[in-house]
């Protein structure tokens, strides 16, 4: 390979790292509207939990909901980097970073979600200092930060290259900046020897972070699932969360990557059989996903047993049932069969595709946490109406606007700071491309 | 309700042995004070004398006199310890409820929650459209393999070795994984400032009455605690009219109607009777047996039972 395609991929890769007046706006307006949401925080936090609409049958909501899906969410960066990338995928190499950061983002910010669930912010400590090794909640909260630091480091590691090519060739940069980079590039020279040891660290992580991604939603699902609960008594809860998780990651990096092309113009970096092959990915983990729910659902509604059965009814046909349909056809049946024809695997089809199947994903946790409370096995009675259905209020959903802003917040300066694309793997794949071409 | 007066008065005999710190003689430490019964107020300038423990008669002057009922830790302490031998039941006879709630207004008032927040709360039932409708009260069924107890991540609502499952409200994270475990709708959460939150914020924390009760914080029946402590029956089965509930101690195969004040063999009264136990198929190991509601010789109300009917 040429010099000039070499340094031509540098320049274009290194060229979205300069912070400029379009991000100061993007970013402005971003902490903007966090503070006016974290307005609605500190009214929680002043007046109690009731700000919400959770009351004492439901009282798990709209909060347990989206920490149900920023975990999943999160589950894509080992779905990319470690399962496709171990198999010897070639072409996630310009996605894996964006799936990593999406990873990051997600994971870090369900932590905070789950302390806006809590009616004693204050005490969180006490799950270390008094901590139960029985509840799930230890170990979710042990597995989700262990998943926060792993995905931090793959994010950082195979990027350590790319740092030392981002110092070297944009003197330009702000002081900060540069030594931002010399720092994290941990005097990367690219020797033989450091390249062993970052090959083999790599792939530590990367085998390292598939048990601890199949812990944190396998851990979450129990949540639900080790309660006597109908509707969670489920004994595939772990797997159908795991599935689900694939899907809403997959619809996030599909968003990402349309979107990020889009304003860094990487037209030449991430093309049409990328958005092909992420297409195909979708389908197939979303008819795992479908398999799951068949058996989820149509299982216990052959057998109808009574308690169940209330809870599928709201579902199927009752209060839910507008909702439960949305997601399982816009968000899952339609997508399938419309991602199994190529001309809908294009970009602009496919980001409308991944648009619905987010939205759909985010609702069918929803599904998952509500509708169950609202059928316990007792009659709720002698109680205000409002006590016996779950409507979300306007606090609280700005209080889950707030956690989006915040992974919009991460995803947007990770994504700036730092080179995007993978730059050294670029530069490689390419060379070997030409060698082999020449052979 | 004459035998529902502040329970904390009830602690005071036991608690005179123990320490006091008071004004400005509270310099030398502990102090146990005895003068009657009463609270008693000390106007400004006015002497008062005191015998203290270890025999001296100490002085002071000025400033208040306050019941020292003890600390939240010292009531923590203890009450995390169950009752030694003791393995408390409850017996509910479904036949004799007639829905008056007196046993819910004992204990609201005991607890001080608001009509809407029930520790028990009787439910009106009728497992099938030819079966006669009945009234059940249900209170927590401290289940010997509780729920509630293994999902909490913080050890805040625990199991007492004498069987109730009792909550600390200084240690609760307000997680509400208890509530989603319960089989039982058997847990409230303090939504909003509790009840009288400013008259008992001073109040030290009784765990075994968890009160005052805490916003953001999970409340809960506790087999009325506080009260097995001092040998009486707990707030709701003594104060029921109907004769419905009987309480006691498995352990002698004894329970008490807390109408009647009749004591009966626990075994006897559960066989002769065909007694069961809430959704015995989960497994939780309820430790409130139910009788069956047959001859109630009272009328049913023809009404389904509202929401709005029964509280406020």
């Amino acid at each position: 390979m040429d010099e000039k395609t070499k340094s031509g991929i540098i320049h274009d890769l290194l060229k979205s790292v300069k912070l400029n007046n379009g991000f100061y706006l993007w970013m402005a307006f971003l902490s903007v509207s966090l503070v006016f949401c974290l307005t609605a925080y500190y009214q929680q936090l002043t007046t109690g939990l009731g700000v919400t609409g959770l009351r004492d049958y439901i009282s798990w909501g709209m909060y347990i909901s989206n920490f149900v899906f920023f975990v999943a969410s999160s589950l894509i960066g080992m779905l990319i980097s470690s399962v496709l990338g171990l198999t010897g995928q070639k072409w996630i190499t310009p996605i894996t970073r964006m799936a990593e950061i999406i990873a990051f983002a997600f994971a870090a910010v369900a932590g905070l979600v789950i302390v806006s669930d809590m009616g004693r912010p204050e005490r969180l400590l006490n799950v270390f200092i008094h901590g139960r090794f029985q509840s799930p909640i230890l170990w979710d909260v042990t597995v989700v930060t262990t998943y926060v630091m792993i995905s931090l480091l793959l994010f950082i590691v195979p990027m350590v290259p790319d740092l030392a090519i981002a110092y070297n060739n944009r003197t330009d940069l702000p002081k900060w900046q540069r030594l931002l980079y010399k720092l994290l590039s941990l005097n990367w020279v690219g020797s033989k020897e450091q390249k062993d040891l970052l090959h083999k660290a790599i792939r530590i992580l990367l085998i390292l972070v598939i048990p601890v991604a199949l812990a944190i939603h396998t851990v979450t699902s129990w949540l639900f699932a080790v309660t006597p609960r109908a509707g969670w008594n489920s004994t595939i809860f772990g797997p159908y969360f795991v599935t689900g998780a694939f899907v809403t990651g997959v619809a996030s990096v599909i968003i990402a990557m349309y979107v990020f092309r889009k304003i860094y113009h990487l037209q030449d970096y991430i093309k049409e059989i990328h958005f092909d092959k992420i297409g195909k990915l979708l389908v197939l983990v979303s008819l795992v996903y479908l398999y799951f729910n068949i058996n989820e659902f149509l299982v216990p509604g052959y057998k109808m047993p009574k308690h169940e059965s209330i809870t599928l009814h709201s579902l199927f046909n009752g209060g839910h049932a507008i909702m439960f349909w949305f997601v399982q056809l816009a968000g899952l049946v339609i997508p399938i069969f419309l991602l199994l024809l190529k001309k809908f695997r294009k970009p602009t089809p496919l980001l409308i595709i991944g648009i619905f199947v987010f939205i759909g994903a985010w609702l069918k946790r929803y599904l998952i946490v509500v509708p169950t409370q609202e059928h316990p096995f007792l009659p709720i009675q002698n109680v205000p109406q409002s006590y016996t259905f779950y409507q979300p209020t306007f606090t609280e959903i700005c209080i889950t606007l707030a956690s989006f802003i915040l992974v919009l917040i991460i995803v947007s300066v990770l994504a700036k700071v730092f080179p995007l694309i993978p730059i050294q793997e670029t530069i490689d794949e390419r060379n070997n491309k030409t060698e082999s071409h020449e052979e | 309700m004459e035998d529902n007066k502040d329970p904390k008065e009830n602690k005071r005999r036991e608690f005179l042995k123990t320490l006091g710190i008071i004004g400005a003689a509270g310099a030398s430490g502990a102090m146990a004070l005895y003068f009657g019964q009463q609270f008693e107020k000390i106007k400004a300038g006015k002497k008062v004398r005191l015998l203290t423990v270890d025999n001296k008669v100490v002085e002071f002057e000025n400033g208040e006199l306050k019941e020292f009922k003890g600390t939240t830790e010292d009531f923590i302490a203890r009450g995390r310890e169950g009752l030694p031998g003791k393995s408390w039941v409850m017996v509910i006879d479904l036949a004799k409820c007639r829905n008056a709630r007196k046993c819910i207004s004992a204990c609201q008032s005991a607890h001080h929650l608001r009509p809407e927040q029930y520790h028990i709360n009787t439910l009106q039932m009728q497992d099938s459209e030819l079966t006669s409708p009945y009234f059940m009260p249900k209170p927590c069924q401290h289940c010997d393999n509780p729920p509630c107890v293994s999902v909490c991540p913080v050890d805040a609502t625990f199991k007492r070795t004498d069987g109730p499952v009792l909550i600390d409200n200084e240690r609760c994270i307000g997680c509400r994984f208890c509530i989603a475990a319960c089989p039982y709708s058997a847990r409230i959460f303090n939504w909003f400032d509790p009840k009288d939150a400013e008259k008992f914020a001073n109040d030290p924390y009784d765990i075994e009455l968890n009160v005052p009760q805490k916003r953001g914080t999970v409340s809960k029946c506790l087999f009325s605690a506080d009260r097995l402590r001092n040998d009486e029956l707990p707030y709701c089965v003594s104060n029921c009219p109907n004769g419905v509930y009987y309480f006691g101690d498995k352990n002698d195969d004894a329970v008490t109607n807390g109408t009647t004040k009749e004591t009966v063999r626990l075994s006897t009264l559960l066989k002769d009777n065909a007694a069961y136990r809430l959704m015995e198929e989960l497994g939780q190991e309820p430790r409130v047996y139910y009788l069956p509601p047959k001859d109630r010789l009272f009328p049913f109300p023809e009404q389904e039972n509202k929401n709005e009917d029964n509280h406020v």
